[in-house]
């Protein structure tokens, strides 16, 4: 079958789509869009988390054509939303550049959050929605907001400083 | 395997009743697992995400109709009122990105013995709306499970919605797990207690071969009330009453050991959470009755 949906504010068509196929594999390997990661496809690890309609989801769990005429935000869209949100709040609207990161995305940088990268992509699109949702979070906020997503090799303290450090920098305007 | 998208949802029943074996699909947290590891290859997928008033809910004199792909978040956000041990199991389920997906429709679809919601439907009182070309219909929550993943469906129905009974007092719900998100129940445990009519429910997850509620339990629990005078005096549960009724809902428990822990395991942990959960809403209760009495 074909869908048709909106990857990252561009309208995107994927052809031979298998009905049992899910969206994961539809951006990865139809679309060329390997950054949210194939893991568990059971839900349980998160690596795959994307905003479907702005909500954040497993992919690995979504059917592919249960996206038709909907709204993908994956990381490799996460600078462009995060300019886009703050954009919507600041007179300065500047372009993106390329290779410029979202805010969580340069945390997890400076934090040092990030080790062997794997769960990172996912990490990013839940901690970013968080950021939207809730500016002021406290400790239990960001866990419960990344309790769907695993690390294996962190022990989440690095990644916990990375988003306290984006939730301070979001509230100084930096 | 076809996919088919009804844009509405007689469009939807239409479609089940040409198609038996098709599978339902709204939050996929259940049925996409089962089709990536290969456990189930239907013939038919059937998303329902585009039927718009499965999403949503009415709040009645009496009870709640719940669509059925409410997801769990909207529950916990908008129903702590009104369903406060539904809102409180749908807390438990998973992460948020499944809370964000899943729904009690899809719970009761599945109808595993260790779907979270179920402990909580049980307690509360509720009905399963199913509907099929032929007509519409209430099962009641007692009658819905009939087996490990069976439930009282015939091939031709969907479920709409659920009618679950507003909280008339205080509930909880208590899950065992090995941490406190991403966790299968181990056991779970729910309990409502209806002043309006003097009684209490109870509903055991994981450990029975459906979800079950504690009948000797709840009826011993309920005649010691009443003897007592309690739910008028709004005094303490006494130690002996709250573990006899700890132990008849131990009794209740018809477990299996398995990767998730045993059968004996299961049977005591549910005892240990029936009192807890009762030592809480009691408490709450009592809190509450003496304070419209003015004698806190």
């Amino acid at each position: 079958m074909r869908v048709h949906f909106t990857v990252n504010g561009r309208p995107q068509r994927a052809d031979d789509v298998w009905e049992g196929e899910s969206l994961l594999y539809v951006l990865r390997e139809r679309l060329g869009l390997p950054g949210s990661k194939n893991a568990c496809e059971q839900g349980e690890c998160g690596s795959c988390t994307v905003r479907l309609d702005g909500v954040p989801v497993c992919s690995c769990l979504v059917a592919a054509g249960q996206v038709e005429g909907r709204e993908v935000v994956t990381v490799e869209g996460l600078a462009d939303h995060a300019r886009q949100r703050s954009d919507a709040v600041s007179t300065d609207s500047r372009r993106s550049e390329d290779g410029e990161l979202a805010p969580i995305q340069r945390a997890f940088i400076d934090a040092g959050a990030v080790q062997c990268g794997f769960c990172t992509p996912g990490l990013l699109v839940a901690a970013d929605e968080m950021l939207e949702r809730n500016p002021n979070p406290t400790d239990a906020d960001i866990r419960e907001a990344l309790s769907g997503n695993l690390c294996r090799c962190t022990g989440y303290e690095k990644i916990m400083d990375a988003v306290r450090l984006a939730v301070a920098r979001q509230a100084e305007g930096v | 395997m076809d996919f088919l998208r009804p844009a509405s949802w007689e469009e939807a029943l239409a479609a089940k009743a040409e198609h038996p074996t098709a599978v339902p699909i709204a939050g996929g947290t259940d049925v996409m697992v089962e089709i990536n590891f290969d456990h189930r290859r239907p013939e038919y997928l059937m998303d329902l995400g585009r039927i718009a008033d499965l999403r949503e809910w009415e709040v009645g004199a009496e009870s709640v109709r719940l669509g059925a792909s409410v997801p769990y978040t909207r529950i916990m956000e908008n129903l702590r009122t009104e369903l406060p041990g539904l809102a409180l199991a749908s807390h438990t389920v998973a992460s948020p990105q499944i809370r964000n997906r899943g729904g009690v429709g899809g719970n009761l679809g599945t109808a595993s013995p260790a779907g979270d919601a179920h402990p909580a439907l049980l307690a509360a009182g509720a009905e399963v709306e199913a509907e099929s070309v032929r007509g519409s219909r209430l099962i009641p929550i007692d009658a819905f499970y009939t087996g490990v993943k069976r439930n009282a469906l015939a091939p031709d129905e969907l479920i709409r919605a659920v009618h679950i009974k507003k909280a008339d007092g205080p509930q909880q719900f208590a899950k065992v797990g090995t941490r406190n998100a991403m966790v299968i129940a181990v056991c779970a445990f729910g309990l409502a207690l209806h002043p309006k009519t003097r009684t209490v429910r109870t509903g055991i997850g994981s450990a029975a071969p459906t979800p079950i509620r504690a009948a000797v339990a709840e009826e011993f629990l309920n005649a010691a009330l009443e003897e007592g005078g309690l739910w008028d005096s709004g005094a303490a549960i006494s130690p002996s009453v709250a573990r006899e009724f700890a132990d008849l809902c131990s009794g209740a428990c018809n477990p299996i050991d398995d990767v998730r822990g045993t059968a004996s395991y299961r049977r005591r942990a549910i005892g240990v959470l029936a009192r807890r959960t009762l030592s809480w809403t009691w408490e709450s209760y009592r809190g509450t009755s003496r304070g419209v009495e003015g004698v806190a």
